[in-house]
This record gives C-alpha cells, sequence and structure tokens, in this order.
C-alpha cells in the first residue's frame, strides 16, 4: 500500500508506515462493530430474524445490534423488494446515515428486482444508492449472510479509512 | 331458505328480467348485466336477497372486443352462504359504471385500486386519487396494453 500525502510533501518511509498503521487500527476496529439498520419491506425479512437469532448469530461477526434509527447506524441493509414508491424514503434513509456507511443488497429483490419485472417494482436498489455487497438468494440461506458480513469486514478491514481529511 | 342451488336460481328468477345472461359457475351465480343496471341489480341483491357482503370489483381488459372491459363485482351472503358474479361491459371509450358506494361503503378502497389499475370511472365515488400507486402515475397498468417493462421512477436513477 503506498501513503497519499499531503500536497508539496515528499512521501516517507515512516509516513507511509504511520498511515498503514493507522488504517489497519481503524479498519480493524470499524469492521467490528458494524451497527446494521435493518430496511425490511417483504418475506426477506424471515431469513434477517433467523441470522440475527440465537442459532446463526450475527453477534458472533459484531454486527449484533440493530438499531432502529439510520443516524445511528453504519451498515444499511435492505432487505426485500423496494418498489418505486418506496424509493424516496429508501434514499433518505441512506442520505441521513452519518459517513462511514456501507450498503448490503439482501436477497434478490433488493439487488436486482428478481422476478419483479414490472410498473411496481424497483431492479434493484443500486439504481439509487451505491450497494457494497449483493447477498443473492430467495432468500438468501443465514449462511451465505454470515459469508456476506464476513467478505464485507475484510473489505472494511483492507480499505483506506481517512479521518483527518482526504489526505491523511 | 333451502340449499345454496335453491336460493340461487331464486334470485336468477328474480333477476331474469335485468340480465343480459345468466350461468352457473363452480356454484357461483354468474350475471350478465347492462352498465345501466347495475345499481339496480345490486340494490335488489342486497335488500331482497340478502348479499349484505361485497366481496370485490375487478376488471378484465379484452383488447380484441367490443366492449372492451369487463367489470366484475363479486357479492356474498353471509346468511345464505352464497356468492354471486356480476360482469358489466364497458367501452374503452366511456368506461364508466355506477358506484356501489351508497349501497357498499366498502366498495370505496376497492374501486379505488379498480380505477388505478384498469382506469374504471365509478360514477358517484368521489374519492378516485391513487391508493397502490402514487400522483403523477401515467396510465394504468393492468391494461394489456400497457408495455410490461415501463418504469415510472419517483427518484432519478444515479449513473
Amino acid at each position: 500500500m503506498t501513503a497519499r500525502t499531503p500536497a508539496g510533501r515528499p512521501p516517507s518511509a515512516a509516513f507511509e508506515y504511520l498511515t498503514t498503521k493507522k488504517d489497519e487500527f481503524v479498519g480493524w476496529a470499524r469492521k467490528f462493530s458494524l451497527f446494521p439498520y435493518p430496511f425490511v419491506t417483504a418475506c426477506c425479512a424471515m431469513e434477517f430474524m433467523s441470522v440475527s437469532s440465537t442459532l446463526y448469530d450475527t453477534d458472533r461477526f459484531g454486527a449484533a445490534l440493530p438499531r432502529f434509527t439510520p443516524r445511528q447506524s453504519d451498515l444499511l441493509m435492505v432487505v426485500g423488494t423496494v418498489t418505486h414508491k418506496q424509493a424516496p424514503i429508501l434514499k433518505k434513509v441512506y442520505e441521513q446515515m452519518c459517513e462511514p456507511k456501507w450498503v448490503i443488497a439482501f436477497g434478490v429483490c433488493a439487488s436486482s428486482g428478481g422476478f419483479y419485472q414490472n410498473y411496481a417494482a424497483l431492479a434493484g436498489i443500486d439504481k439509487i444508492i451505491p450497494v457494497d455487497l449483493y447477498i443473492p438468494g430467495c432468500p438468501p440461506r443465514p449462511e451465505m449472510v454470515i459469508d456476506g458480513i464476513m467478505k464485507l469486514q475484510d473489505s472494511i478491514a483492507r480499505a483506506r479509512h481517512p479521518i483527518v481529511n482526504k489526505e491523511f | 331458505m333451502g340449499t345454496a342451488e335453491e336460493v340461487l336460481e331464486q334470485v336468477r328468477g328474480a333477476l331474469a328480467p335485468l340480465a343480459l345472461g345468466s350461468t352457473l359457475a363452480h356454484g357461483i351465480l354468474v350475471l350478465e348485466v347492462a352498465a345501466a343496471d347495475l345499481a339496480k341489480v345490486a340494490q335488489t341483491l342486497k335488500t331482497r336477497f340478502g348479499f349484505d357482503m361485497f366481496l370485490d370489483v375487478t376488471a378484465v381488459d379484452w383488447p380484441q372486443l367490443e366492449p372492451r372491459f369487463e367489470v366484475v363485482h363479486h357479492f356474498y351472503s353471509t346468511r345464505d352462504h352464497v356468492r354471486v358474479r356480476v360482469k358489466t361491459r364497458v367501452p374503452a371509450t366511456d368506461p364508466t359504471v355506477d358506484s356501489l358506494v351508497p349501497l357498499y361503503n366498502s366498495a370505496r378502497y376497492m374501486e379505488r385500486e379498480c380505477h388505478e389499475m384498469y382506469g374504471i370511472d365509478f360514477r358517484g365515488n368521489d374519492d378516485l386519487r391513487p391508493l397502490l400507486l402514487y400522483e403523477g402515475f401515467v396510465g394504468h397498468p393492468l391494461r394489456k396494453d400497457y408495455p410490461k417493462q415501463k418504469e415510472q421512477p419517483l427518484v432519478p436513477y444515479r449513473k
């Protein structure tokens, strides 16, 4: 990984070491404290309940506590079909979340519209908000959801985490 | 009151002058009536034969036929446990039938839905705003000539 340095300053090994360690540390902290906001609209909710209850238990992965306001959460889980009529609500929920934030499209309807290709359904939430992770399935098995959460955690751990500004 | 068949035969006999045709299908009496007679038929069903429950109103789009739309009402008698289906044909140029809200309050929302999905006008229903669809939606999505893939998004798509 190469460090991006403030403009005009030559990169130094010490600076690179510092930012790399900082990103590693912040990524490690963030990946184990995901606060999901479940935007649950349809039958995938049953699998969401299953995956968050004791048998599969997303608590083990640090994604335990659903927050019921988007302002306190950093992981938006869109669970189920989103219609055109609901799209403004989803957009508003996404915009209320503070950075850093991630989005999971849970199930095939949220990912692509699934078999709803008609006047009512939005064909994939990525048409209106950016999506970090797609979990296919109608509905997805809890194991797939756990796999998805772990993949998202990996990508959070590997990502850069600017805190002070874009350069650091 | 007798068995279901006897009750339905009585209804059929009484409404024969108003009906263009009548059949028994799967234990349901099917009456075809002219649009002008719909309110009168419903009135008779409710007051004389105890069809006190308005089950549904929907429509069928027959693009090749004239008149194009078939408006289908279902009534149920909680006393005799029998159903009657009333079909009315209306043309595409003037798809209007009488509202049954004065007789059945529960018809209000079902007529709203039928109005937005098929564009049937219910004369006398004063609230035909969109129910399942949203303000600004153009067209009637359950008509056969509505394009299957057509979308009318409320939020602009990101690119």
